[in-house]
């Protein structure tokens, strides 16, 4: 019971360290950012990992999406005669939470796992040490940029899902399935309103700060050679993951 | 110029830096010399700001750099260059890159001034036509090379070395012994280097510290070192494992 309690002790111990150093994190790379000299390089090097470089997975993702959310509606609505609402189904759950939810998870599992294996190898190397030494702050070179990435290229990134995502759907419903493209476009444009497109965008912007900073801290923070750097990859791609999720199902309710 | 007081450091229940004093002069060779897990590295991140201590001050020209607001210690920190045991290169970028990081962050100067610079620093410890290459494709001794290429190219006023030969054969550790020597008199900068290697210790010190359980316990030159009789400086010095030092 003792040696239970222990380890419920350190385990809570090392959570509160953790959300606390993550806390200092963003602080000190809000206050970075803004400070001179920027270097809009590595900032425009960074979005293009993960903005360009996701693209192809989150177009696959989106428009796979799309069509396997027509064809279940479609068999779900058919029932009570409503097919014509498959369009404006399709449309709400993509721009509202698959979108976002999914690119976020996407990027994550891509970019934010390459993150923290880089700044995680970067650390047991004493790369980031050597940056330090040459007195370069390391979160603002290392960790705005990619913070900054991730800020500015999740709502395209989910702008791109949610588009690819509607074709999709149209595709199987219109040519696949049947139903008349001036009813599933009126209808879609009918039920969908700007907001919820806003409301995607937003949850989008929240995912990206949750995914760079937490790929962020857990490589910049990294010790145990390989096998800590391999940890850290697992870690950030589990917490991000799971925060991604509850932050969601929290913006969710205040922004229903 | 450099004044070590008192430097104390824990890590949980090991006492790593137990008191430590050490005088660092300008322009000299000074090599910390002590066996693995002593704490070595340990007292070089002091200096270099890695670490902060428990408690004692590090003095540089009667500054304490371990009281300074990050904003100050950026400035000190321009001051010193830093060869890290593996190099430490970034492996993102080619050599030229690596060598010429410092100066693209620091200076205005455009990119053909500081390649010739790089290649000049790059030509002071023996390398040419490697500019365009990348970290994973240099041996050992070369990655060395490049890296105290890095280290010196803002003409810094103080480098340290973190083990500058483990992982080198004899004759190349030898190469860097004299690389250490040529720069270091070529530049007059105070070169602080940490090792456990006695005879790339004896060929270009200026002056010996021995640190032992988190104290320097003896201090000096070559020959005096050489002629003290301190039964664990000897231990150490002569490689033997039967002595007061307990092989663990």
């Amino acid at each position: 019971m003792k040696a239970y309690l222990e380890s419920l002790g350190k385990s809570s111990e090392q959570f509160i360290d953790g959300m606390g150093k993550m806390a200092i994190m963003l602080f000190k790379a809000m206050m970075y950012a803004f400070a001179p000299p920027i270097k809009l390089r590595n900032i425009f090097k960074q979005m293009e990992f993960v903005g360009v470089q996701s693209l192809f997975v989150v177009i696959l993702t989106g428009s796979f999406t799309g069509m396997v959310l027509a064809l279940q509606s479609y068999n779900a609505l058919k029932r009570f005669g409503a097919e014509s609402l498959v369009g404006p189904t399709v449309a709400l759950s993509m721009a509202r939470e698959l979108g976002p939810v999914l690119t976020g998870l996407m990027v994550t599992g891509r970019a934010g796992s390459a993150m923290a294996t880089e700044l995680g190898t970067m650390r047991v190397t004493e790369q980031i040490d050597a940056l330090f030494t040459m007195a370069v702050n390391p979160i603002k070179y290392l960790v705005v940029p990619r913070i900054l990435a991730g800020i500015c290229m999740f709502p395209l990134l989910t702008i791109i899902t949610d588009f690819v995502g509607v074709i999709g759907g149209y595709f199987v419903g219109v040519k696949l399935l049947g139903i008349n493209p001036g009813i599933y476009i009126g209808r879609t444009i009918d039920f969908v309103q700007v907001d919820d497109i806003f409301t995607g965008i937003t949850k989008s912007i929240v995912f990206g700060l949750i995914t760079t900073l937490v790929a962020s801290y857990n490589g910049f923070y990294t010790s145990g050679g390989a096998e800590g750097v391999g940890r850290a990859a697992t870690s950030s791609v589990v917490m991000a993951s799971v925060l991604i999720l509850v932050s969601d199902y929290l913006m969710s309710s205040f922004m229903a | 110029m450099i004044k070590i007081i008192n430097l104390k450091k824990a890590f949980g229940p090991k006492q790593v830096l137990d008191g430590v004093n050490l005088e660092i002069e300008k322009g000299k060779i000074t090599v910390i010399i002590g066996r693995s897990g002593e704490g070595k590295s340990v007292l070089l991140k002091h200096i270099i700001g890695l670490l902060k201590p428990d408690e004692g001050k590090i003095l540089l020209d009667g500054q304490d750099i371990t009281a300074m607001s990050e904003r100050d210690f950026s400035e000190v920190l321009k001051r010193f260059g830093m060869l890290f045991q593996g190099a430490a290169l970034f492996d993102s970028m080619s050599v030229a890159g690596n060598v010429g990081f410092a100066l693209k962050e620091h200076t205005d100067m455009n990119d053909e001034d500081i390649l010739k610079i790089v290649r000049e620093k790059l030509n002071r410890v023996g390398l040419a036509n490697v500019e365009d290459m990348m970290p994973a494709d240099l041996s050992g001794g070369m990655k060395k090379r490049v890296g105290l290429a890095r280290a010196i190219v803002m003409d810094p006023e103080i480098v340290l070395f973190d083990e500058p030969t483990t992982g080198l054969d004899p004759i190349m550790s030898d190469s860097i012994a004299d690389l250490v020597l040529d720069t270091q008199r070529a530049l007059k900068t105070t070169y602080i280097l940490i090792t456990h290697d006695i005879p790339f210790t004896y060929k270009i010190a200026d002056k010996i510290a021995m640190l032992h359980e988190g104290r320097i316990i003896e201090e000096g030159t070559v020959e005096e070192m050489k002629a003290n009789q301190n039964p664990i400086l000897r231990q150490f010095l002569e490689g033997r494992a039967e002595g007061p030092i307990k092989v663990y």
